[in-house]
């Protein structure tokens, strides 16, 4: 399909069948799942059940097997992907948050922007600000990473990725290296995200917060979906014993 | 002759072992100081471009190519086990007699590449080496995440290495670093070996010439490279303090 015949009806990421293994190891096993513009999707499930790897594939991070990752019409899973391009479009926020610890929170925010889209400086530093404003670090632009809690390196990260304009983001268990009382902050920020429109996809561990601004969940196990659905069905009515078994532990 | 001249001539006619000739005689006063000059300048050089050559070793060290990293690897294994003054020997005596030559005056033959010009290819080489497992050591310390974090913000691998990579791996990098290049200044003595005209070289002569200088010109020697030295410590260490960042590290 050419990239150019995708529109805003059409999943703006789809994925088909896709199969990972690290050596011997298959951890994705045929993962299909689609996203609608603007939805936000949470991923749910034990550890080692290819999470992350899936999202992770999205933007080309993991190279895969063999499958389909369509990202706005543009398949992933072609050794000739313009990776800048899917990464301009797909924005990833990490666990360990992974600030450049050289650089101050306003520099994090900005070394995209102006290294790799050439913008000019006083452009991308006006919405560096605001980005961190809107993410509540008022104050802390001039802070390096190491004098920043977790929670707000979290939201530092956040903002840097979303100096870069993306269509999507990608969220890797953002929450889970974090101390209680600075997790809610940054789901706070998430949630201020999804419900101006972004489409999200989370990896989370989060339940309460999945169940509150997921669009569809999903649960995957041994590197399949076992079963997926909108909150409001999955967290009663699920069926598989994977998932009730699962959900019982962790609620 | 002023009094600073007097006093170490009357300590030449007084101590016969302790003739410190180049301090009264402007003739070997002009050959320490063009000795020193020498020097500076080899190891200005010679730190440049071994940190060059380390820089760009250690970046190739991450190619793709298989081809492109053994080349990298056998010039470290090369450069790094065998004594730089066979290094220098070989470079001028072995290489010097494939380079072209050129005639200034229609008579003389001289190699387009000269005994200074050897000394410092093959001190910068030498040194060079070491400094790219310097820096890949302080590359490996930068956690793969933080690569990650960096390309999946659209850069690409040149992008990463340039502006987080290597900045965080350099910090790692210049205690060692410092070592290294403390080290070539100190070998840049060797250049002795192909009558490069440095300090230990003029120093050599003056004593070959008047052997009461002896002690003397080894006690100059001492202080000076301490001097030498002692700067370019002085100098890494601010770069160290100033490259330091709050909260990272240390």
């Amino acid at each position: 399909m050419p990239a150019n015949s995708w529109t805003p009806d059409q999943p703006i990421v789809a994925i088909h069948d896709l199969h990972k293994s690290f050596g011997a190891l298959e951890v994705l096993k045929g993962v299909s799942l689609e996203v609608m513009k603007g939805e936000v999707i949470c991923i749910i499930g034990p550890s080692g059940s290819g999470k992350s790897t899936l999202i992770r594939c999205i933007n080309a991070l993991n190279p895969v097997d063999s499958g389909s990752i369509l990202v706005e019409g543009q398949e992933v899973n072609d050794p000739a992907v313009d990776k800048l391009a899917l990464r301009k479009k797909v924005g990833m926020v990490f666990q360990q948050y992974n600030l450049f610890p050289h650089k101050t929170a306003l520099q994090n925010v900005m070394m995209a922007p102006l290294k790799v889209l050439k913008q000019p400086r006083g452009e991308v530093e006006k919405r560096a600000r605001a980005l961190l404003t809107r993410v509540n670090l008022e104050g802390k632009e001039d802070s390096y990473p190491g004098e920043l809690s977790g929670g707000q390196q979290q939201r530092v990260a956040i903002a840097r990725s979303l100096a870069m304009n993306p269509d999507v983001m990608l969220f890797d268990e953002v929450t889970a290296a974090l101390d209680p009382e600075t997790v809610k902050e940054v789901l706070v920020a998430i949630k201020d995200l999804a419900q101006s429109g972004m489409t999200c996809i989370l990896v989370t561990h989060e339940m309460g917060f999945a169940r509150e601004v997921a669009d569809h969940i999903y649960f995957t196990d041994r590197g399949v979906i076992v079963e997926h659905g909108p909150p409001a069905t999955f967290f009663t009515e699920s069926s598989d014993p994977r998932t009730r078994e699962f959900l019982s532990q962790i609620l | 002759m002023n009094a600073f001249q007097q006093f170490f001539f009357d300590l030449s006619e007084e101590h016969p072992r302790w003739n410190f000739i180049f301090f009264y005689d402007p003739v070997q006063t002009e050959r320490v100081l063009s000795g020193l000059w020498m020097t500076i300048q080899l190891s200005v050089v010679c730190v440049i471009l071994s940190v060059l050559i380390g820089l760009v070793g250690a970046w190739l060290q991450g190619a793709h190519s298989r081809l492109v990293r053994a080349v990298v690897q056998g010039y470290i294994q090369f450069f790094r086990n065998t004594p730089p003054l066979i290094q220098l020997l070989f470079f001028y005596f072995a290489l010097g007699q494939f380079t072209p030559t050129y005639s200034p005056d229609g008579w003389l033959e001289v190699p387009i590449i000269s005994n200074v010009g050897w000394a410092i290819i093959s001190l910068s080489f030498f040194a060079g080496a070491f400094n790219v497992e310097i820096f890949r050591a302080g590359i490996e310390a930068v956690p793969e995440s933080t690569r990650e974090a960096a390309e999946s913000l659209g850069m690409n691998r040149l992008q990463a290495f340039i502006y987080v990579v290597f900045p965080l791996a350099f910090r790692v990098s210049l205690p060692a670093l410092n070592n290294n290049l403390v080290n070539l200044v100190k070998t840049t003595t060797q250049a002795l070996a192909i009558a490069v005209p440095e300090l230990l070289y003029q120093m050599v002569s003056i004593y070959n010439d008047y052997s009461t200088a002896q002690n003397a010109c080894m006690v100059v020697l001492f202080v000076v490279y301490i001097g030498l030295v002692g700067i370019l410590v002085t100098g890494m260490n601010a770069w160290e303090r100033a490259a330091r960042v709050p909260g990272y590290g240390q």
